[in-house]
């Protein structure tokens, strides 16, 4: 079984985040790692394959400046290869431009199944791995807690409101996957040194036939107007605990008449 | 462009509209023009009074979707009446599973971006200018589309109020999905819903979350008590969610529930944005932490620096006291 896993390379999120002051985008320079979001799908890749009886997990990621750093993390937990899609043009992509370009890398890959995170940690739209999947025509399952592949088709669980729904779908389809869904693995020092190897397939917009006109800014067709600062919530009274600090707290529900 | 006629998906619950479809039905009716509703599933007529009550006038109705997931289905109907020319100018989905789903395949059908995580919508010059909260809510971003309509927005529970208007219950309209092919094979084949004792957590007055600082699983049960003790509901951090300690309704912040309740108590969190997002903006904030420099003290009303299983005890035999 072949298994595609949509790996978004980020910045460091423990660095704190800053905005382009000309073009208000995220500041997405310097060394970029594996969005940890992401390791879950690709140990759910290495576990379905493997549970599958073999069959090749591809990378596939769209960064600026050809950065593999990410990808090379993904490599050394096991996936066989990658696909990077890197080009100057992409600037300012958003959402839907990014899916245009995923979706047209994948396709080279003929998967079985695509695993993508419910959500990025930088960009957290959750919208890219479902519009991947309109590109495709392919059905989606958002939000799993618990995959299997079954023949020709796969079942999730699927969190909801309450609780979690079973569903079904065929293969190939597009699944996303939650950060409870399977304890991703570390890379052992065998894996890092054989990821130096693996191939890193990079592309460019045009290699891939997507019109430059879809992407970067102009295909966002979206612009930031203005960046403020919020109401800031003044910290209130800390009080270390010496062993009465239970009662501040009954006091101040006391006060808001809680209690 | 002028926003003239705002759509708004109904989102159905236990055979009634969510709480966030009505907020956005509110405000959008504030913002000018018409406003409809797009709903599926078996009670669309059984909501038109309701939507009705907010102030949508019409309720485009899908239909029963036999299973299906709603992504490819309910897309396709909304993009089947944008390309008959009957679409509106503005589309708001609820930030919720199925929102969120419907929203992402309706931008490939009609070919237009979506602005997420939306917390507030104003007019502007020519449609609406959208508000995210962005770095843990410290900041406020404002976008806009620049391209045509429809502009499609998924926007955040507890953004704006729900306020009824007291009128008439919406016109149900047919609105079948045209035939979606191989997006539409994904179906239910199974429902699970998880046991819930107490309030609803985002409906709670008073929300009392434990984080990995509990220590373990087993120590959850101090927050299920106090919550019990307090008439609240008991809420969680990512962190415990993922380990598998409580259920994944539990999960308060950017992938869980946005809150607002009078109190909100953080034991054992230590206030990563991802979590803030979801309750900065209670009215009130307790927190409770071993570390003086924890990120939570910074947005907490009432910080106590000490040891979770030395205080929640002791609170938890107070408040039994006081009967
Ligand atoms: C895309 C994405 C989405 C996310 N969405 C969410 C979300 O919706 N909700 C969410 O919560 N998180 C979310 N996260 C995760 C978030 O980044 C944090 O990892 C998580 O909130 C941390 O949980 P925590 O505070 O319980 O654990 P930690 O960060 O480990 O904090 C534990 C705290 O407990 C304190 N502590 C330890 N022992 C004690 C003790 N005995 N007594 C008192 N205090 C003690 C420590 O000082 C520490 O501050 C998301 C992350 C990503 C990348
Ligand atoms: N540039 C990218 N390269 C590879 N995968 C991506 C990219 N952007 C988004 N994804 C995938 O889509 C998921 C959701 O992203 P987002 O829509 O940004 O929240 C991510 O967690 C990734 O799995």
């Amino acid at each position: 079984m072949n298994v595609v896993v949509c790996v978004k390379q980020i910045p460091d999120p423990a660095a704190p985040g800053a905005l382009d002051p000309g073009t208000k985008n995220l500041v997405r320079e310097g060394k970029l790692i594996l969005d940890d979001s992401d390791a879950y799908g690709v140990e759910m890749a290495l576990q379905l394959a493997d549970a599958a009886g073999g069959g090749d997990v591809t990378l596939v990621s769209m960064a600026p400046n050809g950065e593999t750093s990410g990808l090379r993390t993904a490599l050394a937990m096991g996936a066989a290869k990658a696909i990077l899609v890197s080009d100057d043009s992409l600037a300012g992509t958003d959402a839907l431009g990014t899916a245009k370009v995923l979706a047209a890398a994948i396709r080279r890959a003929e998967p079985d199944l695509i695993l993508a995170a419910t959500e990025s940690t930088d960009g957290y739209t959750g919208t890219t791995p479902v519009q991947i999947a309109e590109l495709l025509g392919l059905p989606s399952v958002t939000f799993a807690k618990k995959v299997e592949i079954s023949g020709a088709s796969v079942k999730v669980e699927r969190q909801t409101e309450t609780g979690y729904d079973e569903v079904e779908s065929p293969l190939p389809a597009v699944v996303t996957v939650t950060a409870g869904v399977v304890e991703p693995r570390y890379p052992s020092f065998k894996g890092i040194m054989a990821a130096k190897s693996k191939p890193v397939d990079v592309l460019t917009v045009a290699d891939l036939g997507v019109d430059a006109g879809q992407v970067g800014a102009a295909g966002a067709r979206q612009e930031i107007t203005d960046v403020a600062e919020a109401e800031a919530r003044s910290a209130g009274d800390i009080v270390v605990d010496e062993g009465e600090g239970y009662q501040r707290v009954i006091e101040f529900l006391e006060q808001l008449k809680v209690l | 462009m002028s926003v003239d006629k705002i759509w708004v998906l109904a989102e159905v619950a236990d055979g009634a509209p969510i709480t966030t479809s009505l907020e956005l039905i509110s405000h959008a009716r504030s913002l000018g023009g018409t406003v409809e509703a797009v709903a599926y599933g078996d009670g669309t007529a059984a909501m038109a009074p309701t939507v009705g009550e907010y102030g949508a006038t019409t309720v485009h109705d899908v239909g029963d979707l036999a299973g299906a997931l709603p992504g490819a289905p309910v897309a396709a109907a909304i993009a089947a009446l944008v390309a008959a020319g009957n679409g509106p100018d503005v589309i708001l989905f609820p930030a919720t599973y199925d929102g969120r789903d419907i929203a992402a395949r309706l931008s490939v059908k009609i070919d237009r971006p979506v602005l997420t995580n939306v917390v507030g919508l104003t007019e502007g010059d020519g449609g609406l200018v959208s508000q995210h909260a962005i770095f843990g809510g410290s900041q406020i971003l404002s976008a806009r589309f620049t391209g045509e309509g429809p502009h499609i927005f998924v926007v955040r529970a507890k953004s704006f109020a729900a306020e009824p208007t007291g009128g008439a219950a919406a016109a149900v309209v047919a609105a079948p999905a045209p035939d979606t092919g191989a997006t539409n094979a994904a179906k239910i084949v199974a429902r699970h819903v998880e046991e819930r004792i107490g309030p609803k957590l985002d409906e709670a007055d008073v929300v009392v979350s434990g984080g990995r600082g509990l220590g373990e699983k087993e120590q959850y049960a101090l927050i299920e008590e106090l919550a019990t003790l307090l008439h609240g509901a008991a809420g969680a951090s990512r962190a415990i969610v993922d380990a598998g300690w409580v259920p994944y309704s539990h999960q308060v912040g950017q992938t869980g529930k946005t809150v607002k309740p009078t109190v909100y108590m953080a034991c054992g969190i230590s206030g990563a944005t991802q979590h803030m997002v979801g309750m900065k903006n209670s009215k009130n904030i307790v927190a409770i932490n071993k570390d003086q420099d924890a990120p939570i003290f910074s947005v907490a009303d009432l910080g106590i620096v000490g040891d979770v299983h030395k205080v929640l005890p002791k609170l938890i035999e107070a408040l039994k006291a006081r009967g």
